[in-house]
Parts: structure tokens; sequence; C-alpha cells
């Protein structure tokens, strides 16, 4: 691009230059401010907080409320629970997802299209959200873990990107390794998973982020305490400035600002410690999935 | 061929049991995920037939009494649907004019920043609210708009004003909903347009500066018309989605002072359904909602295919 110039910077680049800088820098700004806010508010003591005034750099230090956060048994346990749904419901999408997409991806097999259409109707159309909350209720999956893992189980999206991504696979790969006497299980693990590496990142990170996002099954479905997952005692913590369960009314804590802070601080950390991975191969998925699904 | 298997196998009638057999193993590989959409998916579907019916949970969906379109006809003369139904439809228009033209206009912006240090990060921080949850989104923009230490309202106590309770006004709730949005999904929805954008032949550009042409007309002749086809067909898929209200994000702002304002059919059919019990009734109105919604996305997933073939699948 260098090249061609060989003129001096005109006005009009001057002025495409301030509005595209100023457009960006506004919006990193706008972006991070509310970030700061949130940080500073959470590491500051209570006399500066209710001081009227801008809060965006932390002036004076004090880690009460993490330390308020930190005894709040409810806010760890939901944190525990959080990860357990994360990490076994990723997996088990994962496995399944793979298990699902590697049939499909066989051009010869019969129905492959009434199972693609059966697949793909459910991506535009669905029961909506009472008949799905009647059904986990008569499946008796209230109040039962498996209900965070089962219902969310794979995502429509996620199989047909798996399948296209092994419909690049040479078939040679796999006839040679069924010559060898290979079962269609051990070719999948043994030949298709190395060699998907990406694919199998992309969709792990998605189903990961959903699960560690989600708390609209929790409303939905769960009231035991116990199973709580963070983003539903977020939640509360956040609307009601305190936990009130008519159960445990001897538990009642009451949150200050700084302690909400801290825990929204604290739920954001493994997003952030994941962050480039999260944003490489979500961008990748985004890319491979709006060219041509 | 050693193996025809896997090669094109020449189209035999095996019958269905047939082919079952022969692809034996490949039909149990798939039938923990048929299991899933055929439990999951289809099953809720299978429960819309209580929009037909009087519901009641002891009875079930085979005790329960037919009514046939009681409930669609209570929903047309519903004191509560009518506002509910233009909430939802004023708030997705003000998103499509706001949020749909921002991230085209960041990628124009994007596009022309050459420190590619600034661009990546500037990249990098605007997708960061795409990986948040809405509670978390709430919780962070509830805290920016507050009445004392919200930066906008110390500012506006700064120069002589009154501070705002943003999100417990009417007036600017809509606002706050449209611009939440925003601030979560500009950066992630520019991706589609910088792939867009980064498509386009280098040597465009070159011979239009040979031919004296400035920034802004490279911009306005060669990149908005690379972006154009991408433009439209994101334009036509967004408007089918114009009934399809965001719950979790409406759920975490919406208090009872602002339900004239913000209750948009996902909030309404939760509290009236799950709080209060109205299961057919409410099943009724997701089910004019979903199906106006299939209509609205497959007309225009049409129109987008032959408008450029270029459609979601």
């Amino acid at each position: 691009m260098e090249t061609y110039r060989r003129k001096k910077r005109t006005a009009e680049d001057w002025l495409v230059d301030i509005i595209s800088y100023g457009l960006c820098g506004l919006l990193v700004v706008t972006i991070l401010l509310p970030f700061m806010q949130v940080i500073t508010i959470s590491m500051s003591p209570a006399a500066v907080v209710n001081r009227n005034g801008f809060h965006l750099i932390p002036t004076q230090f004090d880690f009460s409320g993490y330390k308020q956060i930190a005894t709040d048994p409810d806010f760890w346990r939901s944190y525990l629970v959080t990860i357990l749904r994360t990490v076994l419901g990723t997996a088990s999408g994962v496995l399944i997802t793979m298990l699902t997409a590697y049939p499909l991806a066989k051009t010869n097999l019969p129905y492959r299209r009434g199972i693609m259409m059966f697949v793909v109707f459910t991506m535009y159309f669905s029961g909506g959200m009472i008949p799905k909350y009647l059904l986990i209720k008569t499946l008796g999956l209230t109040n039962n873990f498996l209900v965070y893992i089962l219902p969310c189980l794979i995502t429509g999206f996620a199989l047909i990107i798996t399948r296209n991504f092994f419909m690049g696979i040479p078939s040679a790969l796999e006839e040679s390794a069924k010559i060898d006497g290979a079962t269609n299980l051990q070719v999948l693990f043994k030949v298709y998973l190395p060699l998907s590496a990406p694919v199998v990142a992309t969709i792990s990170l998605w189903y990961c982020v959903q699960h560690w996002n989600s708390w609209m099954d929790n409303m939905l479905y769960v009231t035991n305490r116990a199973m709580y997952v963070l983003q539903f005692v977020l939640q509360t913590i956040l609307a009601n400035g305190q936990m009130s369960d008519m159960e445990a009314l001897d538990a009642v804590v009451i949150h200050t600002e700084t302690m909400k802070m801290a825990a929204l601080v604290l739920s954001l950390i493994p997003i952030v410690c994941t962050y480039p991975y999260l944003q490489k191969y979500f961008v990748k998925g985004m890319v491979v999935g709006s060219v041509k699904g | 061929m050693a193996k025809a298997k896997t090669a094109v196998v020449p189209k035999q009638s095996r019958g269905f049991f047939g082919n079952l057999s022969k692809y034996k193993e490949y039909y149990i590989m798939l039938i923990p995920g048929f299991l899933f959409f055929l439990i999951f998916c289809y099953g809720p579907m299978y429960g819309l037939i209580i929009a037909f019916q009087d519901y009641y949970p002891l009875k079930g969906i085979d005790g329960s009494t037919f009514v046939g379109m009681k409930h669609f006809k209570a929903l047309a003369s519903n004191p509560f649907f009518l506002p509910v139904l233009k909430n939802t439809l004023i708030i997705s228009f003000y998103k499509l004019l706001v949020c749909f033209p921002a991230p085209i206009l960041l990628c124009l912006a994007l596009n022309e920043i050459r420190s590619v240090k600034f661009k990546k990060v500037a990249q990098s921080i605007s997708y960061l609210p795409h990986f948040v949850s809405w509670v978390v989104v709430s919780g962070i923009i509830l805290e920016f708009l507050s009445p004392t230490r919200g930066p906008i309202n110390i500012l506006l106590q700064n120069l002589g004003f009154e501070p705002i309770f943003f999100v417990a006004e009417q007036k600017y709730f809509r606002g706050v909903l449209v611009l939440s949005d925003l601030w979560k999904s500009i950066g992630w929805g520019s991706i589609v347009y910088m792939a867009a954008v980064t498509g386009v032949d280098p040597t465009l550009y070159e011979a239009a500066e040979m031919d004296g042409a400035g920034r802004i007309r490279k911009i306005l002749h060669i990149t908005l018309p690379a972006l154009a086809p991408i433009v439209t067909v994101m334009l036509i898929m967004q408007s089918g989605k114009i009934l399809n209200d965001s719950f979790e994000q409406v759920y975490n702002f919406l208090t009872p002072t602002t339900y004239q304002v913000g209750d948009v059919i996902s909030t309404f059919v939760y509290r009236m359904g799950i709080q209060k019990m109205q299961y057919s009734f409410t099943t009724a109105v997701d089910l004019f909602k979903n199906i106006i919604s299939f209509i609205l996305v497959m007309l225009t997933n049409y129109i987008a295919r032959k408008t450029n073939d270029y459609a979601l699948w």
C-alpha cells in the first residue's frame, strides 16, 4: 500500500484517520470504562464507594468485599457446581457431537438428508418455554444435576460445523484404517479426532461458555440451593442485594456494593484467563459458520 | 476397490430394514444424538398440544380437555397481550435501527486503521462483552448507570442537572435495552463484515489510488460495494427475527416500574406461565409467536437466497 503513496497526507487522509481512530477509540473506552468501574468498586473501602463521584481508578484499596464474598458458602458452592457442569457438560457435549457428526458426514448413508432436516428444523422452531418446562418436570429432571447437562447436550449449529469439517477429511484415511481392521469408533477417535483439533477446540469452547454463562435452567428447574449455579447466585446477589431464601433465613447475608462487584469480578476470572483462546476459536467458528454452513 | 463401503454406492433398493442392517454401526452411533433431538427438541413440540387444551398438570396432556382455539381467541382480547406485542416489536425495531448498522460502521473504521497493533487490541476488547452472560452485563451496566457512582450521572450533576435513574424510568428503559445490546454485540457483529472486507483484492485499492482516488472514494466505491451482498443478507435475516425478543437480556433489566414499556413476549410468558401457572394460555402465546417467527425467518431466508445465493444453509 505504501508504494503508491507519492503525495503528502491530504486533509482527507487526516479526516478519515481522525474519524476511524476516534470511533474505535471511543468504542474501546466505552467497553472498558464499565469494567474499570466494577473492578474499582470491588476493591475500594465502603466510605469511598458511598461518596458521590467518579470511581474509575482505585484510590484506596480495601479487599474486604472479596473477603466477605469468600466467606459466603453459597457463592463458592455455586462456583464448584458451575465448574462441574461446565466440565461434564462440555465433555459429554463434544463426545456426542462427534459421535453424531461422524455418520452424518458419510455421503452414502441412507436417510442422511432426512436426519439433517430433522436437526436443522429444531434450529428454527421450538416448542417454547412452557412445554419444555412441563416436559422436564414429567421426566423427573427437576432438582436433578442432569438437568444442567441433558437438555442442552449439543446444538444443531455445532453439529453441522463438525459434520462439515469431517466431510473435508479424505475418505482414503478411513478406508485404509478399515482395511487394517479398525471399527468406526476407532476410526473416529484414532483417525478423525487427531485431525479435527481446530473444530473440536471451537465447539468445546462454545459449550464451555454456554455452560458457564447459563442460569435459566437453574431458575426454571432447580429449587435446591445446594445445586444453584454461579450466574443464578450472582443474579440474586445483584438483584436483591441479599440472598433471602425462605429455607435459610438465618443464613441471610447483606451484600454491600463492594461485595456485589467482587462477586462479579470473580465470576469473570475464568473468562478473562481463557480469553485469548476463546477469542481465537470463536472467531474461527464464526467465520466458518457465516461463510458457508 | 477393495472396500466399496465408503465409496459412492450405487443406489439399490435394500428396503428400510436392509439399509438399517447394512449401516448398522453408523446408525448405532447416531442414537444418542437422535434421542437428544427427539426428546428435548421434539418433545416440547408435542407439548404444544396444551395450547389447544385446558391443561391441568394433574390430568396431564392425555387427560386434559380439548378446547380448540379458545386460548388464541382469548389472546386477541387479552388486555395485557397487545401492549406486550407492541413492546416486543418496538424494541426489536429500535435494535434493528441501531444495532444493525453499528458493526458495519465499526468494520469500515477498523479497516481504515493503519496501525496493526491498535486494530488488534481494539478488536480484542470489542469482542469481550460477547463472552459475558446477560446477568453480568446487566450488573455492570446497572453499576455504570448508577445515579450516585455512574460517570454519566456524575457528569450530569457537574453540569448542574439532576441525576437520572436510567433503568427505572420508563422514558429511558428501551434506550437502556438497545444500548446495552449494542455494547454487548457491536464488536462481535463486525466479524462477519471484517471477513468480507479481507477478501477484497488489494490491487483494486492500488488501481483506484493510481487513478487519484482518495480514501473516502475508496471506501465508497470499493469497500462498501464489497460489503453490500453480506449487508443485504444480514439485514434480511435480522428483519426475520423481529419477534425473537431476548429473554435473558430483558429479564435482567426489567422491574415492575418498567413493565409498561419493557415487558416483552418471553418475559410475559415466563411471568404468566411459570409463575402464575396459566400453562395453556401462555403456550398459545408462545406458539403464536413461534409460528409467525418461523414463517418470517423462512421467508426472509428465501428472499436472501434469491437475492444472491447466500443463505443460512
